[in-house]
């Protein structure tokens, strides 16, 4: 079975990470831009991190069979910084544009200041010149109103909920952002947002439409395999197979292939110059050949896992 | 004759369709002319989303044409997109210093595509040796192929790097994995201290039961110091058929030091009679090898 993660922040994660998502299924990965867990004090600093994004962490994920893409924006808590926030703006364009970009994210709300609002605002018109799609981190303080007001904000600017992804949803926000029409992301994080065995219950409630799931796996408690847990926690529960595909892989394509960067084709069938260029240097794993196929799905080891250990509390 | 930009649009004209060569034809004319520096940085970033990322379709003609527009240009195993780029920055070059600082930001957020076009298009860009830092700086890097766009089938690094940094080169291609053949003036560049990093190399890994490279004896053949000469022993006794023993011969063979000449009295009499009669070559044992 594959994967899709479409929210994982793999620059903080491991190569054994990369290994394991590989053997559970994975098969491509979106990055959204966001801070480090520290602020970043200057613009060069976030030069430095976009273009590792679109460079190095890519090439990284090719090592593993994992194609890797990017969305590219400033993030909520550092729009705080006025002068950062400014400078970011001034090269956020020279980065959105490029290949493997498929939106501009993630952007939204934290603590839903005066300057989180206008630099929001900013990039969702960027995001309107550049025919972009767009990414939203909805705040996780005063949750179910800062998810409001950012579909409020998009529709505002004159953006199609189509073309806007609504992400870290829950039981409260998901029935407004599916009734308005914006793809509704869940986030598998333990501890904090939504549990696998939560998420079962959703997809019961709420079907399948427009609904995906990601792990956004960071430098914080995380959990990097959550989609393929969820997947098969899903079918063990009885989800219809057609159902878990859409909500693992098949909903985050189509939502994301609007971008025109995100098709089934770069995994499936890579251009020859791809090939060439990301799939044959060795370098991460050391001289060993890299893993483009990892054999029949069922070795798979979240495959051979009991069900307990699908579990993400 | 055609210049190299002419060569390139042409090129693409002819395999680009109606929508994608119209697009390409107006961000020229545009940076042809008066422009900004976001107008180039788009143009540049928008490539593969408005042209795709073919193989770019070459005649051995146009090697030819490329070859005698620029000395040791070789658009072997180009894509459109790396073209398409390239053509956009020699069109904006007319703009001096702007052009340079603009082009510096645009190194600054290279992704990886982006990297190999440049570093591909070193040799056509006015005033070539201002980029000498990036050239060196792009061959530390641990993407493979970005780093091959720099090593391979390209004039620059012969012309514009000194020892040291072409020494580098050389031995980085072995930890990459990248071949040494693609070298343009591998043979010409033979140094001293190459040929020792070479061999002190080859001691590593042999003391760690790992493979050697058997074209790194190209590299050593011109210089053989003492330890060298033991390396190129050991080397030349390795399995008659073995490309290293071939490699080792051959490096010998074209030694001016009498000294490595005469360590050709180890090699089978088959590998004697094939280099006496001109077929065992470096393109030969290319060949054998697959590369
Ligand atoms: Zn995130």
């Amino acid at each position: 079975m594959m994967f899709i993660d479409p929210h994982i922040h793999m620059n903080a994660r491991t190569t054994d990470d990369y290994e394991a998502m590989a053997a559970a299924g994975v098969v491509a990965v979106i990055e959204p831009a966001f801070w480090l867990g520290q602020p970043r004090t200057s613009v060069d600093t976030y030069i430095d991190y976009l273009s590792t994004l679109v460079g190095w962490e890519r090439f990284r994920a090719s090592q593993f069979g994992i194609r890797h893409y990017c969305t590219i924006g400033l993030n909520s808590k550092e729009a705080n910084n006025e002068a950062l926030a400014e400078a970011v703006m001034e090269i956020l364009p020279r980065f959105a544009t490029k290949e493997g970009v498929v939106a501009i994210g993630e952007i939204g709300y934290d603590e839903q200041t005066a300057l989180e609002d206008k630099y929001f605002r900013a990039q969702l018109e960027l995001a309107r010149e550049l025919e972009m799609m767009v990414m939203i981190h909805t705040p996780h303080r005063d949750k179910t109103k800062g998810t409001r007001r950012s579909m409020d904000v998009c529709l505002e600017h004159g953006l199609d909920p189509r073309m806007v992804v609504i992400d870290h949803n829950n039981e409260e926000t998901v029935k407004e952002t599916l009734d308005r029409g914006f793809w509704a992301a869940f986030t598998l994080y333990p501890q904090t947002k939504m549990g696998s065995e939560r998420m079962v219950d959703v997809v019961r409630r709420f079907g399948t439409e427009r609904i995906f799931i990601d792990s956004s796996a960071d430098w914080g408690k995380s959990d990097p395999l959550a989609v393929p847990k969820t997947g098969r926690l899903m079918l063990a529960r009885g989800i219809p197979a057609a159902d878990v595909h859409k909500v693992c892989y098949g909903n985050a394509l189509a939502c994301y292939g609007q971008s025109g960067q995100f098709d089934e084709k770069d995994w499936l069938a890579p251009a020859p110059i791809d090939q060439r260029v990301l799939y044959e240097g060795n370098s991460v794993l050391r001289g060993q050949a890299p893993r483009v196929d990892e054999g029949p799905a069922g070795d798979s080891p979240v495959e051979a896992m009991r069900e307990e250990d699908l579990l993400i509390v | 004759m055609p210049t190299p930009l002419a060569l390139l649009t042409g090129w693409l004209d002819r395999q680009l369709d109606g929508p994608a060569a119209e697009w390409l034809r107006g961000r020229l004319a545009h940076l042809a002319g008066a422009h900004g520096d976001r107008d180039l940085y788009v143009a540049v970033g928008l490539v593969p989303r408005k042209l795709g990322k073919a193989d770019l379709a070459l005649t051995g003609d146009d090697l030819g044409a490329a070859h005698a527009a620029r000395k040791g240009w070789d658009p072997t195993g180009w894509s459109v997109d790396q073209a398409a780029r390239l053509a956009l920055l020699l069109t904006a070059s007319h703009r001096g210093e702007a052009f340079f600082e603009a082009f510096h930001q645009l190194w600054r957020t290279a992704d990886v595509g982006e990297q190999i076009s440049f570093y591909r298009g070193l040799p056509l860009l006015p005033e070539p040796a201002r980029h000498l830092w990036r050239a060196t700086d792009g061959c530390r890097t641990n993407i493979k192929a970005v780093f091959e766009s720099i090593a391979h089938r390209n004039p620059y690094p012969a012309e514009h790097f000194d020892e040291v940094a072409w020494n580098q080169m050389c031995l980085k291609a072995l930890f990459v994995g990248a071949p040494l053949h693609p070298i343009q003036g591998l043979d010409a560049r033979h140094n001293g201290p190459l040929a020792r990093m070479m061999t002190d190399y080859a001691f590593e890994r042999w003391a760690a039961s790992r493979p050697v490279s058997w074209e790194l004896w190209r590299c050593v053949g011109p210089h053989p110091d003492d330890r060298c000469l033991i390396a190129l022993e050991r080397a030349i006794q390795q399995h008659e058929d073995s490309l290293t023993a071939g490699a080792a011969a051959l490096a010998c063979a074209t030694s001016h030091a009498p000294a490595a000449t005469a360590l050709l009295a180890h090699a089978s009499n088959d590998t004697r009679k094939a280099i006496e009669a001109g077929t065992l070559t470096w393109a030969a044992l290319c060949a054998r090898a697959g590369a």
